[in-house]
């Protein structure tokens, strides 16, 4: 049924005119599409935040039906070359690692990066991480965790591995500080950037692959937890929903996985959850990512910042980034992504804070370049607060 | 009272009158069309939109099959703009009789209808609905038509050639000088302003209605109107159109025209061809007719159903329309009424308006005495010179250069402020629903609910449209739209009504708005 709600709520329509919206480019175009050469390629302009499918007042996927559009369209076109190099984050981040320095340099040399904008189609601006060089599963093979009665498994995802490993490490004594034994099995990309460049082979096999890895713990009747909104989403549900991937290793993993602070919140509800929290005295602007959204659990984040004295956590009501994983890193769409996250941006900056939180790593980053606020998972308040030591 | 004078005065602005009218004025006659509503708003503008490879026809009325062959090429040539190359399908199903594939392909090679049996896989791979226990498939150059460019293209084409038209100019009477018919009595009917038209020879292309016009002229001819209705589905359910390889009955065709599907059709022999009244029996009589071809139809979004009336005329009385040969007819009135100076063309199809239209101007030749050659074989419509059939991608990718670089009025349809200006002026009218049949405004998923509050305000600041004018035209499109929904509705469909009348009801308040 038609009623235009999903085109009223779209943050990349109202910024960009190269957007006609999720329902233009959705069922509405699709009517005019019969066989041979799509007659347009504007779909490739939609983000896959997702907003659309959670305002549609009928229940109809409309971002997941997007999504596959896309990929139909990216088959007949070809992906370009930039496109199957972004989507692959393990990739890159094994290629970055051992020369850290170097290709940090690289990536922040003004000259090189005009280069790879040429040539490579990177928005010369685009906030792109910084490798760590050490990576989180090297931290976590020496890492013995107690032995507790409860036993969680970590999905840390790519961000946290090469990037951010001290997110991985907090979020591992935030859960053993809680009473488990937590497990960090070897894993590889779940697919999502594959995906959302239009490459759903590729995709299903790595999110295939992954779910052989982790589906024997699902079994065991082990939580799969993840501080990764986004690849978090795709174990839950797009690997079915989306990529069609629908096997019994795939529906166990699915149904075990829970987002970090979806996790964390059930423990308090359940009265599990340990509240010696230390006052932190600060005001700390929230941002809940469009893709946590997606995951249907409201905003635990909130819930549990609200546990720790004297923290005033502030709910931004801004929709969106508008980095949407690895769109805003593309040269054709950097200004329309920094567009879309300018009202953020403004509630950011408007809050004058120390921090800002978010869930989701590509969103921080964001944050981060378009407010120049240092952003944190709300795992490191967590961690902070329960006076686990400096990051 | 104003008077015009004319070689040739046609009445009637389907396609056949659209198509005479071109014709003589081709010829090099001065010519004046009369329609008492909008040009294609009768049958022509109410059928499936089917143009005939012959194939339908194959078995049971070879005259009419061999008909459509020549003119389904000749239109492919001259009317590639209108059509879209669907290609056909007959395909026999499990509750056709699987002997009559023979008699059909036997039928096809007689009549010349181009005909290749394909394997059934082929066919379900071609179009993945179709029940997949179908046991054969016949491909034939079936197509789809749209009746209102169709129509216009010949309008647009007879004013080229010196002719006039005028729409909404109903016939009260046709002027007789002892055994001569001289002209005719019109009336404006937005206006109300009466004129006379002096003619030297009527050309009566009333269709279904030429009964009504023969009568001013004293003569008798039997037109019997057979309704058929049509149900329009929300998306193409199919791409190709499909029959099913069996005789002609009711709901045995699919025809995907524009974004839309369209099922038919009945054919029930009605007394008034303005009362054409659609029962729940017909309308669940298709929808378990179209399941039979796509499984799964019943639960697909039903748009919105109307009927047409056939013009089908018998020399003597028949009971069962369906027996009436679809062939068409032309009544000399001088040889079998004694009238001088008037000629009725009737029976026919869209598909064969063409040949009917020369016909008609070959009589009028003869009437006036002179012998100039049709050309219509030959000569294309406007915009269909270079000879590229219609795209139904063509909208969406005239969109994408410029996407948002001006503002969707209709977003089903994809038509845009500056196209609904243009198509205002270019029609010279104020009436939505005009406006409908020009750009098919408000004929998409919403039925209007998103695009005719717009429109209806663009029209009153565009068209200096006073508010009252403005409010009647918002009325009367509602109406009319709400006929053809509420016998359909149910399921998505009906939620989407339910919708439209809280916009239309709830928020603008309609039925109060000031008179």
């Amino acid at each position: 049924m038609k009623c235009t709600i999903c085109e009223t709520f779209c943050p990349f329509s109202r910024a960009t005119p190269l957007f006609p919206g999720p329902k233009y480019v959705g069922p509405q175009a699709e009517r005019y599409r019969v066989g041979g050469a799509s007659p347009d390629i504007s779909i490739d302009y939609c983000s896959g935040c997702g907003i659309c499918t959670q305002v549609c007042p009928q229940g109809v996927k409309v971002a997941e039906i997007n999504s596959r559009a896309r990929a139909r369209l990216w088959e007949e076109q070809g992906i370009p070359l930039r496109n199957q190099l972004i989507a692959r984050p393990s990739v890159l981040g094994r290629l970055g690692t051992p020369v850290a320095p170097f290709a940090n340099w690289t990536l922040r040399n003004r000259l090189l990066r005009r280069v790879g904008e040429r040539v490579l189609g990177i928005h010369r601006d685009a906030p792109l991480p910084r490798f760590a060089g050490r990576t989180f599963q090297r931290w976590a093979r020496k890492h013995v965790s107690p032995a507790a009665e409860r036993t969680v498994v970590y999905f840390h995802a790519c961000g946290t591995n090469y990037y951010e490993p001290a997110v991985g490490r907090m979020t591992v004594e935030v859960l053993e500080h809680n009473g488990y034994h937590v497990v960090v099995p070897p894993q590889d990309c779940c697919g999502l950037p594959l995906q959302s460049n239009g490459n759903f082979p590729a995709a299903r096999a790595y999110v295939r692959r992954l779910a052989a890895r982790l589906a024997p713990y699902a079994r065991e009747g082990c939580a799969i937890v993840s501080n990764s909104t986004s690849c978090g989403l795709m174990l839950k549900r797009e690997a079915r929903e989306i990529l069609d991937v629908d096997d019994e290793d795939v529906r166990a993993m699915s149904e075990a996985t829970f987002d970090l602070c979806e996790f964390l919140l059930l423990l308090h509800e359940r009265g599990e959850l340990r509240t010696d929290f230390r006052p932190l005295a600060m005001t700390v602007p929230y941002h809940a990512p469009c893709q946590q959204q997606g995951h249907g659990i409201g905003k635990p984040a909130l819930d549990l910042l609200a546990l720790i004295p004297e923290l005033n956590a502030i709910e931004l009501d801004a929709d969106c980034c508008g980095i949407a994983g690895t769109y805003g890193l593309k040269k054709e769409k950097y200004e329309i992504s920094m567009a879309v996250g300018e009202r953020l941006f403004h509630q950011v900056r408007e809050a004058d804070p120390d921090v800002a939180a978010c869930d989701s790593e590509t969103c921080r980053w964001q944050i981060e370049h378009g407010s120049r606020v240092h952003a944190v998972h709300p795992v490191e308040l967590l961690h902070r607060a329960y006076g686990l030591g400096a990051a | 009272m104003p008077a015009l004078e004319t070689e040739v005065l046609v009445v009637g602005g389907g396609s056949t009158g659209a198509g005479v009218v071109r014709d003589a004025a081709m010829r090099g006659f001065s010519a004046i069309l009369v329609e008492r509503g909008d040009l294609a708003a009768g049958t022509t503008g109410r059928f499936h939109g089917l143009l005939h490879s012959g194939g339908r026809y194959a078995v049971t009325d070879p005259v009419a099959a061999r008909e459509c062959v020549a003119e389904n090429a000749i239109l492919r040539r001259t009317a590639a703009d209108c059509i879209e190359d669907t290609g056909g399908l007959f395909v026999t199903t499990k509750w056709d009789d699987p002997a009559f594939g023979d008699e059909f392909a036997e039928g096809c090679r007689e009549t010349g209808v181009p005909l290749e049996e394909i394997p059934v896989p082929q066919a379900l791979r071609l179009e993945s609905r179709l029940d997949p226990t179908i046991s054969r498939a016949f491909t034939v150059p079936d197509a789809s038509l749209d009746p209102w460019k169709l129509v216009w293209g010949c309008a647009r084409s007879a004013k080229h050639y010196g002719a006039k038209i005028l729409p909404y100019h109903r016939v009260l009477d046709l002027e007789r000088q002892s055994d001569r018919i001289v002209g005719a009595l019109v009336e404006n009917e937005l206006t109300g302003e009466k004129a006379r038209i002096r003619a030297q020879v009527v050309v009566n292309a009333a269709g279904a209605w030429a009964g009504q016009i023969a009568e001013l002229a004293g003569c008798k001819v039997t037109v019997l109107p057979g309704k058929g209705i049509m149900i329009a589905m929300n998306h193409r359910l199919v791409n190709t159109v499909v029959n099913r390889c069996k005789r002609p009955a009711d709901g045995d065709i699919i025809v995907p025209i524009r974004t839309v599907s369209v099922i038919g059709t009945t054919d029930t022999r009605v007394s008034n061809p303005d009362e054409l009244e659609v029962t729940q029996g017909e309308v669940d009589e298709m929808l378990d007719e179209g399941e039979k071809l796509v499984p799964g139809f019943r639960e697909a979004r039903a748009l919105r159903v109307w009927a047409g009336a056939r013009p089908l005329f018998s020399a003597e009385e028949v009971t069962d329309t369906r027996e009436v040969s679809r062939t068409h007819t032309l009544l000399d009135h001088a040889e079998r009424d004694g009238v001088e100076g008037f000629v009725t063309i009737t029976g026919g199809k869209t598909t064969t308006f063409r040949l009917m239209a020369e016909t008609a101007v070959d009589a009028v030749c003869a009437h006036l005495g002179v012998d100039r050659p049709c050309r219509t074989k030959e000569e294309p419509l406007p915009d269909s010179e270079e000879r590229h059939f219609y795209w139904l991608g063509s909208r969406v990718r005239a969109r994408e250069p410029m996407p948002r670089s001006e503002e969707i009025i209709c977003e089903c349809e994809l038509i845009t402020r500056n196209r609904l200006k243009a198509a205002i002026v270019r029609r010279q009218t104020t009436n939505l629903d005009d406006i409908r049949r020009t750009l098919r405004l408000g004929m998409g998923p919403c039925q209007g609910g998103f695009c005719i509050y717009r429109a209806t305000g663009i029209l009153h600041a565009f068209e200096r449209l006073d508010q009252r004018a403005a409010n009647a035209s918002l009325l009367d499109f509602l109406e009319e739209r709400w006929k053809g929904v509420h016998p359909i509705l149910h399921g998505d469909q009906l939620r989407q009504a339910r919708l439209d009348d809280w916009i239309f009801q709830g928020l603008l308040a309609v039925q109060h708005l000031p008179e």
